[in-house]
């Protein structure tokens, strides 16, 4: 079991209570998951690349990590410390260069997503303690993508924490389990994918960079899961634009979207969406088995 | 009527009020506020109250219900009158997976439509669903009746004992060993009577009958132990 939220805003009069919201949401899903916690946050667009990064040693490892960087790279970096996490920004054409600084380099720093907008920040915990520990109420943004963990596939980690990102701007968060993991990480990794953990969720991430990375739009890509990944699924998926939702044929997983001229909410149970304004008036309904919704700036 | 509001009560001590009422007393209506998507809500009760929840509710409301009439002025979340026994639960709004799973008796009916599995493994309830239902529903269902009056999804019937299927609209797929039979006049007068306690505008003729073939491994004698 896990849960999931997601809140796509249609009206920027909220973009600044998206933390807020979002927050409250995934604190609610706490009796799905209270093993780990995360979320997937897209705010606004700079003229420059962020790279959000974590270690369980942050003082040491963030403490000279920018300087380090703009020497490697010979250009600007800032970082923007946040507990265990910090958002590196740097030119966009800087991004792989970095990604390969930061695993030259001593200690050990994981890299949780690169692209325009997007930053994650997830960790082991009771989800009230990790929105806590980042400050998750204060952000803001377009729209964000949450998601509390009881594992099955693998072990209670921050890397085996949902949102994964395996693409600029692109993140996955899943309830269920993929029976095929393993078989599709290897034909993955022989196609250069990269996949860092054993979490069957990040292949199914991986496997939709994939899709994309040779022309699939990101609806071809979740049609094309639909044959490609065995298990149980219901994803949530977020990109620069918006987010989708696809679930398995079999549906066992629950899902429930709510749609109002402000926002396209997405709980693992309506109890997720009470809190949102306006939810009584709410066109409210169950995202149907094997389809594919999305929604975009 | 007496008005219990969860903003200001635990859904424990609901439940308990609920399941204490007898029969006999006075205190029959009660009407539930901010239900907020709340679990197990009004779940086994044994008296003949009515009770009127106002909003939608998580999983398993109503179940196990016995004699009881559950009223949900909202949508349901998975599992409604899981294993009801007797008594009534109508649903407003829509029905989240396996509706009435396993009920042993009492009419369930869903004004807006059922998802997946809804009837799965019935043992003599009767539902009717005004609108949809999705796909594998009544998979193993050994007793009671279904009636949609939308469309049915994939596999209906998968697997069916003795519980009747009704459906009006189009059925997608037919489970193993699910097949359409002939409406006969009783057939008729038990989906009429089954629309008219439903409240359902509906008529009889324009349904179709599906049951079991019993051509499955578990019909032929020559298997039994």
């Amino acid at each position: 079991m896990c849960g999931i939220v997601g809140l796509f805003l249609k009206d920027k009069a909220l973009e600044p209570q998206l933390g807020a919201m979002l927050t409250e949401m995934l604190i609610t899903m706490t009796d799905r998951g209270p093993d780990s916690a995360g979320i997937a946050i897209y705010g606004a667009a700079g003229n420059r690349a962020k790279l959000t990064v974590q270690s369980d040693n942050p003082d040491q490892d963030f403490a000279t990590l920018a300087e380090e960087l703009e020497a490697a790279l010979g250009a600007p970096v800032t970082l923007r410390a946040n507990d265990t996490h910090a958002v590196l920004e740097l030119p966009a054409d800087q991004v792989e260069a970095a990604r390969a600084a930061i695993a030259d380099r001593p200690g050990r720093i994981r890299v949780m997503s690169d692209g325009d907008v997007i930053e994650i920040y997830k960790e082991v915990g009771l989800p009230r303690d990790v929105a806590s520990r980042f400050d998750l109420p204060s952000m803001s943004g377009t729209h964000g993508i949450g998601h509390t963990r009881m594992a099955t596939e693998s072990a209670v980690t921050t890397e085996g924490a949902h949102p994964f990102s395996t693409g600029p701007d692109q993140c996955l968060v899943h309830n269920g389990s993929l029976s095929n993991h393993n078989s599709l990480r290897r034909k993955l990794r022989r196609e250069g994918v990269r996949i860092e953990s054993e979490n069957d969720t990040e292949v199914g991430a991986a496997y939709l960079t994939w899709k994309m990375q040779n022309g699939a739009t990101l609806g071809e890509a979740l049609e094309a899961s639909l044959t490609d990944l065995d298990g149980f699924f219901t994803f949530v998926v977020g990109t620069k634009e918006g987010f989708g939702v696809v679930r398995d044929p079999i549906a066992c997983k629950p899902a429930v979207m709510a749609e109002t001229d402000q926002y396209v909410a997405f709980g693992s149970e309506y109890r997720a969406l009470v809190n949102l304004p306006g939810i009584d008036a709410a066109r409210v309904w169950e995202p149907e088995p094997a389809t594919v919704y999305f929604w975009s700036h | 009527m007496s008005q219990i509001d969860l903003a200001n009560t635990s859904l424990r001590e609901l439940n308990a009020t609920l399941q204490a009422q007898k029969g006999g007393d006075n205190q029959t209506a009660w009407e539930i506020l901010n239900p907020r998507g709340s679990h197990a809500l009004a779940v086994g009760l044994d008296a003949p109250i009515e009770v009127t929840v106002k909003g939608h509710t998580g999983y398993y409301c109503a179940g196990m219900n016995q004699q009881a009439t559950v009223h949900v002025e909202g949508s349901v979340g998975p599992g409604v009158a899981e294993n009801m026994m007797s008594g009534s639960v109508i649903v407003e709004g829509d029905a989240s997976q396996y509706a009435g799973a396993t009920g042993h008796g009492g009419l369930l009916v869903i004004k807006g439509n059922a998802s997946s599995r809804c009837g799965i493994s019935m043992k003599g309830i009767d539902i009717v669903v005004q609108g949809n239902i999705g796909h594998m529903s009544a998979f193993m269902a050994q007793a009671g009746n279904l009636v949609v009056c939308g469309d049915a999804g994939d596999a209906l019937g998968d697997s069916l004992y003795e519980a009747r299927l009704f459906v009006r609209g189009s059925v997608k797929s037919l489970g193993a060993d699910c097949i359409e039979k002939e409406m006969r006049p009783e057939h008729l007068d038990l989906l009429s009577d089954l629309l008219t306690r439903a409240g359902v505008d509906a008529k009889p003729e324009d349904f179709r009958r599906y049951g079991s073939a019993r051509k499955l491994y578990n019909f032929d004698i020559d298997n039994a132990y």
